[in-house]
């Protein structure tokens, strides 16, 4: 659209009118400094641990071009046109075996093909809340949820974790000060394996309670479960579709981390009733998702052994993981702790209560490497000592590099406060404790506080 | 003419620089200029070399682009810029440097100490933590002494928040201000220099609004303000503040634009700071002021750019 003809950018002075147009709920939470901070960590040269990206270069390219090739030919027409909302039959059974990997027994006509894992957030979001409704999430929460539950205008309630994920004894008593206000969360979102940011994954006792309880009151789950099988050690845990058999939880799937993010496909299972809704949310969204790229897939699963190439993605991120952890224990102070995820994407580092990790992003940048600073993870300011680091997507030597850069900040941090308060810095560990994500004392959950960027220039 | 608009960079205020740039180049072009946009890298003075604009017009913001450092090479290679020279940006990036020439002045200015990180490396500068107290009541803003944008800025309501409101500050600069908090009205008034010398612009007050701000870093980080332009004020305040934004030019030797942040504490004025290159985005101060002046954007920005061929123009005499 052109609204200036001057030429290639609309011009800023039109641009303000639109300002005056804009929904309430476009106003985001994240503060505009925030934003500019982030913006620059995606300057060249910086080692950014501040993704979530899988690692695509392992796929190889050989088996893209024939795939790929292979549905030119067989089904282009079909290929280049729309397809049915719920998505094409081929992808839902393809669906149905991943699931089933996860110990999910589902049918085809019980899945609704998505455009990513994100859009079931929006999906759900769209159907169930009007604004001030209440979310109940984890907290820290996957930052890219956020902007979803603002926008609207979700009142979020963030339960904190430990090491066997959310706290259900803190959920109850938030649930039951909920009731008293006369106010019932719409629903529960949670990512019970290897949560993102926190790298934790829920325990079967926490899982058996919080289906019981979801049953109790008659409350929906979204169960996130982007990661379920990047597990690198350990048994693998049913998840709390399988627990509930599908009653009371929406269940988010996606290609995105054992395919290819590029796909943009993911899924959203749940009951019938929810699924119509979610059906008709999306036809309103996008139609349908893309028929090319579910085609690819259709033709993968058909040809090509999705579990083997699972299986070097788990050996790769694996040893990210195991690169990254030694580092960590290498370079950061001992006043630092740090999950140990035994799958996913992240590890979830707390540093002292007196270093903000958004100040501390502005100091790591200088030195040309960025983590996510805790913030983000939060919708109420809680946070802010914490931080998001990614080793999927990072090549192990950058991934040493860039954890010894932090570590290096946070020691000049560490000793300047010892300085400033006689305290002594502690002695480096020896080895990698792993840490509790969260401080058993203080619990809580604050509700969400709603505002929007102030613009500081 | 061919004007470059330098924008970008890589300070922390390198997103607003961007945005503040692609509105003057849409001014230039509607101006007729021929306009070249070079977002600021390590290849900046190759290419000012290689391709001599007539004119540069400034739209950094932060470090490298508003401290004097791009106005110093720019003196060098010998190319006309936009706005305050090298001197000035000095003086205003640094919120240290900028509040002793205003208090040397008698420009009313929250009281303050400074430190450097080397003080308390080499100095022992802790043992006189306490004495701050002492000497400026509490609560207190701790800012790095050269961050454009809220980021870094915390709020010590008592001597144990101190150190960890240092240590932020100390992530972004080795030198940090502790100042008296003033609880009050946000004035910003712009200064724009034209051939009778500079004038003052029409107050724009920043209003919080919305939400109850439960703390002083929250309503910098997120809070919704709404801009009043002109500010409701009585006409003797108002003069006041345009008044004090003109004496802080003069004192910091601002050229071409800047802006001046007050606080109105009751009934009396405080100067903040001073910005050498305000933003120039569709959401910034000036250009509001600018225009509830009667003075259109693309007018400000050919002002402006007149003004740094005169200047020139008048060096090279």
């Amino acid at each position: 659209m052109t609204i200036d003809d001057t030429g290639t950018r609309g011009s800023a002075h039109e641009i303000k009118r639109y300002g005056e147009l804009f929904a309430g709920r476009t106003r985001g939470m994240t503060s505009s400094a925030m934003r500019d901070l982030m913006a620059v960590t995606a300057q060249p040269g910086v080692i950014s641990l501040a993704g979530g990206l899988p690692d695509t270069t392992t796929f190889p390219a050989e088996d893209f071009a024939a795939l790929m090739a292979r549905v030119a030919v067989d089904s282009s027409a079909a290929a280049l046109q729309y397809g049915p909302t719920e998505g094409m039959d081929a992808v839902q059974r393809a669906i149905v075996q991943v699931m089933a990997a996860e110990g999910m027994r589902v049918e085809p006509d019980d899945i609704l093909v998505t455009t990513g894992g994100q859009q079931v957030i929006d999906l759900v979001c769209r159907a169930f809340l009007d604004p001030g409704d209440v979310v109940v999430a984890e907290g820290p929460t996957y930052p890219g949820a956020v902007p979803c539950f603002t926008s609207y205008q979700a009142d979020v309630v963030q339960i904190e974790m430990d090491d066997e994920g959310m706290r259900v004894d803190l959920l109850e008593a938030t649930l039951a000060r909920l009731a008293a206000e006369g106010r019932t969360p719409k629903f529960i979102y949670t990512i019970p394996s290897f949560q993102n940011p926190a790298g934790v994954t829920m325990s079967l006792p926490r899982r058996r309670e919080l289906v019981r309880i979801a049953a109790e009151r008659e409350l929906v789950i979204l169960e996130d479960n982007p990661y379920g099988l990047l597990r690198y050690e350990g048994e693998s845990l049913p998840t709390l579709h399988s627990l509930d058999g599908g009653r009371y939880v929406i269940y988010l799937g996606t290609f995105s981390k054992i395919l290819s993010a590029g796909l943009r496909l993911g899924w959203a299972s749940a009951p019938r009733p929810i699924l119509e809704k979610l059906n008709l949310g999306k036809q309103a969204a996008d139609l349908c998702s893309s028929s090319l790229t579910q085609h690819f897939v259709a033709a993968y699963f058909e040809q090509r052994d999705w579990r083997a190439y699972l299986d070097r993605l788990r050996d790769l991120y694996r040893r990210r993981r195991d690169v990254m952890l030694d580092a960590l224990a290498e370079y950061f102070p001992a006043e630092a702790s740090w999950t140990h995820p035994r799958g996913g994407l992240f590890i979830w580092a707390r540093l002292p209560d007196y270093i903000d990790t958004s100040d501390l992003l502005a100091r790591a940048l200088r030195e040309q490497v960025a983590f996510v600073p805790g913030r983000a993870a939060y919708l109420d300011g809680r946070g802010g000592s914490e931080m998001r680091l990614n080793f999927s997507g990072v090549a192990d030597e950058d991934i040493r590099e860039g954890v010894r850069r932090i570590g290096k900040v946070v020691d000049e941090q560490v000793a300047l406060y010892g300085t400033l308060t006689g305290v002594e810095p502690a002695r480096r560990r020896s080895s990698a404790a792993p840490a509790a994500t969260a401080d058993e004392g203080q619990a809580h959950v604050l509700p969400l506080r709603r505002g929007a960027g102030r613009e500081s220039r | 003419m061919r004007v470059a608009v330098l924008q970008g960079g890589s300070s922390l205020e390198r997103p607003v620089s961007l945005r503040s740039g692609a509105r003057v180049e849409d001014a230039l072009a509607r101006l007729g200029h021929e306009v070249l946009a070079i977002d600021v890298g390590p290849d900046l003075v190759a290419r000012l070399q290689a391709d001599p604009p007539d004119v540069a017009f400034v739209a950094l913001h932060g470090r490298g682009g508003e401290d004097g450092t791009v106005q110093e090479l720019l003196e060098l290679l010998g190319v006309p810029y936009t706005a305050s020279g090298p001197g000035a940006c000095i003086r205003c990036m640094d919120k240290v440097v900028a509040k002793h020439a205003l208090r040397d002045a008698g420009i009313p200015t929250p009281d303050f100490f400074s430190f450097s990180q080397a003080a308390f490396a080499d100095l022992g500068a802790a043992r006189a933590l306490p004495e701050i107290g002492a000497r400026l009541d509490f609560p207190l803003v701790v800012k790095p002494a050269g961050q454009g944008s809220a980021l870094g800025i915390k709020f010590a309501r008592g001597a144990a928040d101190v150190p960890s409101a240092l240590v932020a500050a100390f992530s972004y600069d080795t030198k940090v201000l502790l100042e008296r908090y003033v609880d009050g009205r946000d004035l910003a008034v712009s200064v724009l220099d034209g051939p009778g010398g500079p004038q003052a612009l029409p107050v724009v007050e920043a209003i919080p609004e919305g939400e109850d701000f439960y703390d002083f870093e929250a309503r910098y980080a997120i809070g919704r303000t709404r801009f009043v332009c002109p500010a409701a004020l009585p006409a003797a305040v108002a003069a006041r503040a345009q008044e004090l934004a003109l004496a802080t030019w003069r004192t910091l030797g601002c050229a071409g634009f800047a802006r001046v942040d007050l606080m109105l504490e009751g009934s009396e004025l405080f100067v903040i700071e001073a910005n050498a290159i305000p933003g120039l985005t569709d959401t910034s101060l000036l250009p509001l002021a600018a225009e509830a002046a009667g003075i259109r954007f693309d007018d400000l920005v050919a002002r402006v750019l007149e003004l740094a061929l005169a200047r020139s123009a008048a060096a090279a005499l």
